[in-house]
C-alpha cells in the first residue's frame, strides 16, 4: 500500500497538478485517487465533526444495498427466459444467462454517465461527483432487460445533463436522475418500455420456441386487463419470480437492501414506511369502493407488485430529491404511496405509477419543506410569545 | 430606448441606432431566450420545421405591419383605449395572414389550425406595440417589429429543426436520416414530439446563449 501511495504521489500526481502535462485532467485523476486513498484535504478552520464517511463511502453503502437486488435480478432474467422457452436448466445456467444480459446494461450506463460527469468536472473545475455511482447502478435495475443499449446511453446522458448538471451537479438536482432516465426512455421509446413483450428476453435461437400460452405480461398489466385468473400467486410476487424490470421484481431482495440502508443510516426509514402506509391506505380505500376487479385486490398485493417496493426503498429515499424535514418526509412518502396506486388503478394509460409518483413528489418536496419549516417557525414564535406574556404577568 | 419625437434633424435609414433596433432582439434582447415571452407558441407549433417556418414568417409580417400602423396612429389613439385599438389592428392583420395561408399553403394552415389565430395573443407583439410603437416613428417601429419577430423566428426554427430531426427523422417533411440507420436499430425519439421537449430545447438554447454572453447572467 505504501509503495503504491509513493508511486502515485511521486510519479503520477505531478503530471496532473498545475503546470503538469495533463493539468486538464486533474479532476479525473483526483476522482480515482480518492478511490484508492483517503483524501488529503483537511478542513482549514472552525470545528467539525470528524467522520470517515464522505459522499463516496455513503454511495458505496447504497451500492452494497443494491447487490441482493442485482443478483436476484440476474437470476430472474435467466429464469424467466428459460421458462418462456420451456427449458429446464439448473440455477447456475439461469444466473449466467442473466449475467450476460444485465452486465452490458450496467457497463453502458456507467460509461456514458461517467463520461458526462468527467467532462463537466473538467470544464467547471469541480470534483467528480460520486452521486453517479448509485444512479449508474439504478438505471439498469429499473429498465426491462431487452432495452437496446444505445437507448440506455442516450437516456443516461440526458438524465445526467438535463437532470443534474444544469442545476449545478450532485446535490442540486430537483428530480431523481435515475428515474428521469427511465421517464425519458418511457416517453421517448414507449414500445421498449411498456407492453407485454419487453420484460422477458425472448430473442430465440434456432430450434427454440416459446411455450404455448406464453404472455410475458407483468402482474400489473394482467390486472389492468382484468384477467384475475392468470395473476401469479402472492408468494411468487413476494419472492420475485415474475416478469418485470431487472431489479424490481423481488420484494425479498429489496427488503434485504432496505435492511442494509436503514442499518447504515443511509436510507430514511420514515420515507420507506410512509410510502408503505400511503399505499396501504389507498389500497384499503379502493377496497371500500371496489367498483371494478382491480380495486378489490388486497392492499398488500400492491406492495409486492411492480416497482412499488423498489421505488419506496431505493428511489423515494434519495436524500437529494426527497423532503429534508422530518414531518415533510412523512407527507412526501405518504403521497407517493397514494399517487402510485391512483395511477395504477384509475389511469388506464399507465399500468405502473411508481415512477411518475416519485418524480411528481420530487417536484413538490421543496414546497412541502417550505411549509413544514414555516409551520415550525410559527409554532416556536407562538411559544415565545406565550413565554413573554407569562413573564410580563409575573 | 431614447425617444426622438422632437428630433427634427433627419436621420439615416440605417443609422447605428436603427441597426441596433434590428440586431438587439436577435441576440441579447431576444424575446424568447432573454425575455421569455411567447413560449406557448414555441411549445405548440415546433414539432415540424415547416410549421415553425410558416409561423415565423407570419409573425414577422404581423409584427412589422402592426408596429407601423400603431406608430402612425400613435398620436390619435386615446391612451385609455389603446389596448383595444392595438388588439383590433393585430387581429385584422392576423386574419389577413390566415387568409393568405389558407389560399397558398393550405396543408400547413390546417396543421397550424388555431395557432395562427392565437398570434393575436402572442405577448411579444402586444409588448412591442406598448413598449415601442406607441412612442416612436414608423420607420424605427418597423425595424423594431421585424427585429423582434426575427428573434422569435430563429428560436422557433432552431427548436423546430431539432424536434423534427430527432422526433420524426425528417426535415421540412423530407426524410434525412437514412433507412440504413433505422435498420441498425435507431428509432425516432417520441419524447421530442411531446411539448416538454420543446421547453427543454428552449432551455438548452438559453443555456448556450448565456454561456457565450456572460452579461446576460443575472444571478452571480
Amino acid at each position: 500500500m505504501k509503495a503504491l501511495h509513493n508511486l502515485v504521489e511521486k510519479k503520477v500526481k505531478p503530471h496532473f497538478e498545475k503546470g503538469g502535462r495533463l493539468e486538464k485532467f486533474y479532476r479525473s485523476f483526483e476522482a480515482f485517487e480518492t478511490f484508492l486513498f483517503v483524501s488529503g484535504n483537511v478542513t482549514k478552520r472552525g470545528s467539525h465533526i470528524r467522520d470517515a464517511i464522505d459522499m463516496k463511502r455513503t454511495m458505496f453503502h447504497v451500492i452494497i444495498a443494491l447487490i441482493p437486488v442485482l443478483l436476484f435480478g440476474m437470476w430472474n432474467v435467466g429464469s424467466q427466459h428459460y421458462q418462456a422457452i420451456g427449458l429446464e436448466v439448473d440455477f447456475f445456467d439461469k444466473f449466467v444467462f442473466g449475467l450476460i444480459k444485465v452486465v452490458p446494461l450496467i457497463i453502458v450506463s456507467y460509461a456514458s454517465g461517467l463520461a458526462v460527469e468527467f467532462i463537466f468536472a473538467s470544464i467547471r473545475d469541480h470534483e467528480v461527483n460520486e452521486g453517479f455511482l448509485v444512479t449508474g447502478m439504478l438505471i439498469p435495475l429499473i429498465i426491462p432487460v431487452t432495452t437496446p443499449l444505445w437507448m440506455v446511453a442516450v437516456a443516461t446522458v440526458f438524465a445526467v445533463i438535463i437532470g443534474k448538471e444544469v442545476f449545478g451537479g450532485t446535490g442540486m438536482n430537483i428530480l431523481n436522475p435515475a428515474l428521469l432516465a427511465r421517464a425519458f426512455l418511457f416517453f421517448a421509446y414507449p414500445a421498449h418500455l411498456s407492453g407485454d413483450d419487453v420484460w422477458i428476453y425472448t430473442n430465440l435461437q434456432e430450434g427454440q420456441q416459446l411455450i404455448d400460452g406464453f404472455s410475458g405480461a407483468t402482474p400489473l398489466a394482467v390486472l389492468a386487463t382484468g384477467n384475475m385468473q392468470s395473476l401469479p400467486s402472492a408468494m411468487e410476487m413476494f419472492i420475485g419470480t415474475i416478469p418485470g424490470s431487472v431489479g424490481e421484481t423481488s420484494t425479498v431482495a429489496i427488503l434485504l437492501g432496505a435492511l442494509i440502508l436503514v442499518a447504515t443510516g443511509v436510507g430514511s426509514l420514515r420515507i420507506m414506511l410512509s410510502v408503505l402506509a400511503g399505499g396501504v391506505f389507498m389500497g384499503l380505500l379502493f377496497n371500500l369502493f371496489a367498483v371494478n376487479e382491480f380495486m378489490t385486490i388486497p392492499p398488500y398485493h400492491h406492495l409486492i407488485m411492480g416497482g412499488f417496493a423498489f421505488g419506496a426503498v431505493y428511489m423515494a429515499t434519495d436524500p437529494v430529491s426527497a423532503s429534508q424535514t422530518g414531518t415533510g418526509k412523512y407527507i412526501y412518502g405518504f403521497l407517493i404511496g397514494v399517487i402510485t396506486l391512483l395511477i395504477r388503478v384509475v389511469n388506464p394509460a399507465y399500468p405502473e405509477g411508481m415512477m411518475l409518483a416519485i418524480l411528481f413528489m420530487n417536484v413538490f418536496a421543496p414546497l412541502i419543506d417550505h411549509y413544514v419549516v414555516g409551520a415550525n417557525i410559527k409554532r416556536r414564535l407562538g411559544r415565545l410569545k406565550n413565554l413573554q406574556v407569562k413573564m410580563d404577568s409575573e | 430606448m431614447s425617444q426622438n419625437n422632437n428630433n427634427t434633424q433627419k436621420e439615416a435609414l440605417f443609422s447605428p441606432k436603427n441597426q441596433k433596433l434590428l440586431s438587439n432582439p436577435l441576440g441579447k434582447d431576444n424575446p424568447i431566450s432573454v425575455q421569455v415571452l411567447g413560449i406557448c407558441s414555441v411549445l405548440a407549433i415546433t414539432v415540424q420545421l415547416q410549421t415553425s417556418l410558416v409561423m415565423a414568417i407570419s409573425v414577422v409580417a404581423v409584427m412589422g405591419f402592426a408596429n407601423v400602423i400603431i406608430s402612425l396612429l400613435r398620436k390619435t389613439i386615446p391612451p385609455r383605449i389603446r389596448i383595444i385599438v392595438q388588439l383590433t389592428v393585430i387581429a385584422s392583420l392576423v386574419i389577413l395572414v390566415d387568409q393568405v395561408l389558407k389560399a397558398y399553403v393550405y396543408d400547413v394552415s390546417r396543421q397550424l389550425s388555431v395557432f395562427v389565430g392565437l398570434i393575436i395573443t402572442n405577448c411579444i407583439i402586444m409588448g412591442r406595440l406598448e413598449a415601442f410603437a406607441l412612442n416612436n416613428k414608423p420607420w424605427p417601429s418597423f425595424l423594431d417589429g421585424i427585429g423582434n419577430a426575427a428573434g422569435y423566428g430563429w428560436v422557433l426554427l432552431t427548436v423546430g429543426f431539432f424536434r423534427e430531426l430527432f422526433g420524426s427523422g425528417t426535415l421540412m417533411g423530407y426524410q434525412v436520416i437514412p433507412n440504413a440507420v433505422y435498420e441498425m436499430g435507431y428509432e425516432n425519439n417520441g419524447f421530442m414530439i411531446l411539448p416538454p421537449m420543446a421547453l427543454i430545447t428552449v432551455g438548452v438554447i438559453i443555456w448556450v446563449q448565456r454561456h457565450k454572453d456572460r452579461s446576460l447572467v443575472d444571478v452571480s
